[in-house]
């Protein structure tokens, strides 16, 4: 007998069989992998040739981590405070530089051009062997760092003193002296963001900016007024989108590597990757909270 | 008393306005210049500096009068880097294996974000928020069952049906990759499927009703009419899929540690090239090399790796900013 079906269960076939590859790779690649990472995070797991055991050991993973392990809380806070660091940083460069290459001037496709390069050259390889081939030269992984900043640097001791001067407090003023110090890192990271932002300005409709003028604002009035909020709601995307894309370079995500498979201790490793996960969900959900409380929707 | 109008005062006045916004407009530009030229030098220096670095001479190094143009130009730096690194086949295969991956990827995720952005079925709206799950949980979580699962690869044990062995190892090889991007997820894949159904979702629904009426299947109409539309997100996710596969070390060491890909190699590049050159020297294994002509072949090597993307990005650059800005990720 034929199966007989209506018009919206042939819809909804439809639908299943388009996503169907994206299915089987999610439950068989994705939750399953998922599922299996919990409890290897509360047991001791050996490898053996034809695959693994298993032994319950309850929480010690996660005490382990937290409180035996000499690094990893150090790491975690570390790289989660960058993160906070870097967030406003990047934010606020990529929607200046947006602003600034949505204007018309001269040459406008080569300065694009330039400004997007550092989403291609974005590699951790190369930064890698940048790295290594710098400690190489100087025998020592600290000097290096060192170096590293140093060379970017210019005399900052200036720049501090006029801060002071003018009343800011040290916080705020170590804040931007640290920011132009990685103004590369800043840059570099910042393509994608800008990109978004860019996109955003160019869905401003043109009709706000005549009516505004047209109303006597002036550049920043209008900026404030008609551009920011109009942007407003891809503020949340970037942020989203540059803390997702810290994960693939952050400390963290190296140790637990390094944890997983030049220690051979995968359980404690999973219980390293879960303790990361819940506290970027944590931070996502009360950024993504109070940013959204915030956001003006247009629609 | 009532001040006047007066003809000639209004039009000095605006003459004086007219020169204060020219005076304003014209320093507002400068300023724009200096900042747009600066950003862009901070961005570009790093790359002239390698450019600099690979066609300097041994002799050149500890010249200090030397600022970016070297004064003895060769081309040894460049012959060493390729020799070490094995360039050519290298090249070759890391092209195949990102031009696999990046096909598949750019596949399954259309088909899923097609799928959906126009079917409504039971859990639609809870599957593509898991979707957007894949795109929040670190990859670090996934790592170790990952590793395993490709290490004794067996969907729902038919391996071990059919011929009793625990699995197949698919360690070392592209299997791991061309399966993830196969289906949908792999590198960045939900935020591919949440690009295509964005653009998808802002296309008008008639195109497809008269592709229905004039009798293609769903199937066909997918085909034929929605994907030649869909140009610029296709443009956006083979570009991104393509360069971030590229760049990516965390899938290549984990799932092929041993492969001759251009991320791995670049990345282990200046441990190998200090023992090569020492070793080429006759220093033995202990030896020192001189560190700092070790940088410059380890530098001129970085730069073979990263050039391919910058001779590609010369060409599609323009497709680059425009698909991104007509995919309507901000819609």
């Amino acid at each position: 007998m034929r199966l007989k079906l209506t018009l919206t269960q042939k819809r909804s076939m439809l639908g299943l069989l388009f996503i169907a590859p994206w299915l089987i790779g999610f439950i068989f690649l994705f939750a399953g992998p998922l599922a299996q990472s919990i409890s290897f995070s509360f047991n001791k797991l050996t490898v053996s040739p034809g695959g693994y055991e298993l032994q319950n050991v309850g929480w010690s993973n996660f005490t382990d981590a937290l409180f035996v392990d000499a690094n990893f809380n150090r790491i975690l806070t570390e790289s989660i405070l960058g993160m906070i660091v870097d967030v406003p940083l990047i934010l606020f460069f990529s929607l200046f530089s947006a602003v600034l290459l949505n204007q018309k001037f001269r040459g406008r496709g080569i300065a694009r051009a330039i400004f997007f390069l550092p989403v291609i050259l974005a590699s951790g390889a190369v930064a890698a062997a940048e790295s290594s081939g710098l400690i190489n030269l100087v025998g020592n992984a600290e000097v290096a760092e060192q170096l590293g900043q140093a060379s970017s640097q210019f005399n900052i001791r200036s720049m501090v003193m006029i801060l002071f001067e003018a009343g800011f407090p040290i916080s705020f003023i170590d804040y931007i002296v640290e920011a132009v110090m990685r103004i590369y890192e800043i840059i570099s990271n910042s393509g994608v963001q800008i990109l978004i932002f860019l996109a955003a300005l160019q869905s401003v409709p043109g009709s706000m900016y005549e009516v505004a003028k047209i109303e006597g604002a002036t550049a920043y009035e209008t900026f404030w007024k008609v551009t920011f909020p109009m942007v407003s709601p891809l503020i949340l995307t970037n942020i989203i989108y540059t803390i997702i894309d810290s994960f693939s370079d952050s400390p963290v995500t190296k140790m637990i590597y390094e944890t997983a498979f030049k220690t051979q201790n995968f359980g404690l490793s999973a219980a390293m990757a879960w303790l990361y996960t819940i506290i970027v969900s944590i931070l996502l959900l009360v950024m993504g909270y109070i940013v959204s409380r915030k956001t003006f929707y247009h629609n | 008393m009532q001040p006047i109008w007066n003809p000639a005062d209004a039009a000095a006045h605006n003459r004086i306005n007219r020169v204060k916004n020219k005076t304003l407009n014209g320093l507002w530009s400068i300023c724009r210049f200096l900042l747009i030229i600066g950003i862009m030098f901070i961005i570009v220096y790093p790359i002239l500096m390698k450019f600099s670095v690979a066609f300097k001479a041994k002799e050149d190094i500890y010249n200090p009068t030397i600022y970016m143009i070297p004064v003895h130009f060769t081309l040894d730096n460049f012959k060493l880097a390729l020799d070490l690194l094995d360039y050519w086949p290298l090249l070759l295969n890391t092209m195949t294996y990102v031009v696999i991956t990046m096909v598949l990827t750019t596949m399954s995720t259309a088909l899923a974000g097609y799928g959906f952005a126009r079917f409504k079925f039971p859990g639609s709206n809870l599957l593509f928020g898991l979707v957007v799950l894949t795109i929040l949980i670190p990859m670090s979580t996934l790592m170790v069952p990952m590793y395993l699962h490709f290490r004794n690869f067996d969907v729902l044990g038919l391996v071990h049906l059919f011929t009793g062995k625990d699995g197949v190892n698919l360690l070392n090889s592209f299997w791991p990759s061309v399966i993830t991007s196969a289906t949908g997820t792999g590198l960045k894949a939900g935020l591919f499927i949440y690009i295509f159904r964005q653009f998808f979702r802002g296309l008008p629904k008639e195109i497809e009703e008269a592709a229905l009426i004039d009798g293609a299947g769903g199937i066909k109409t997918f085909f034929t009419i929605m994907l030649p539309n869909a140009l610029p997100p296709l443009i956006t996710v083979t570009l991104f899929s393509f360069v971030w596969q590229y760049n990516d070390t965390f899938y290549t060491s984990l799932f092929m540690s041993d492969s001759a890909l251009m991320p791995l190699k670049i990345a282990s590049f200046p441990a190998d090239a200090g023992q090569y050159l020492s070793a080429l020297a006759g220093l033995g294994a202990s030896g020192k090399m001189d560190p700092n002509y070790v940088a410059l072949v380890v530098d001129t090597g970085i730069l073979l790796a990263i050039l391919p993307l910058i001779v590609l990005y010369l060409f599609v650059q323009r497709h680059f900013v425009e698909s991104v800005e007509r995919t309507g990720v901000v819609g």
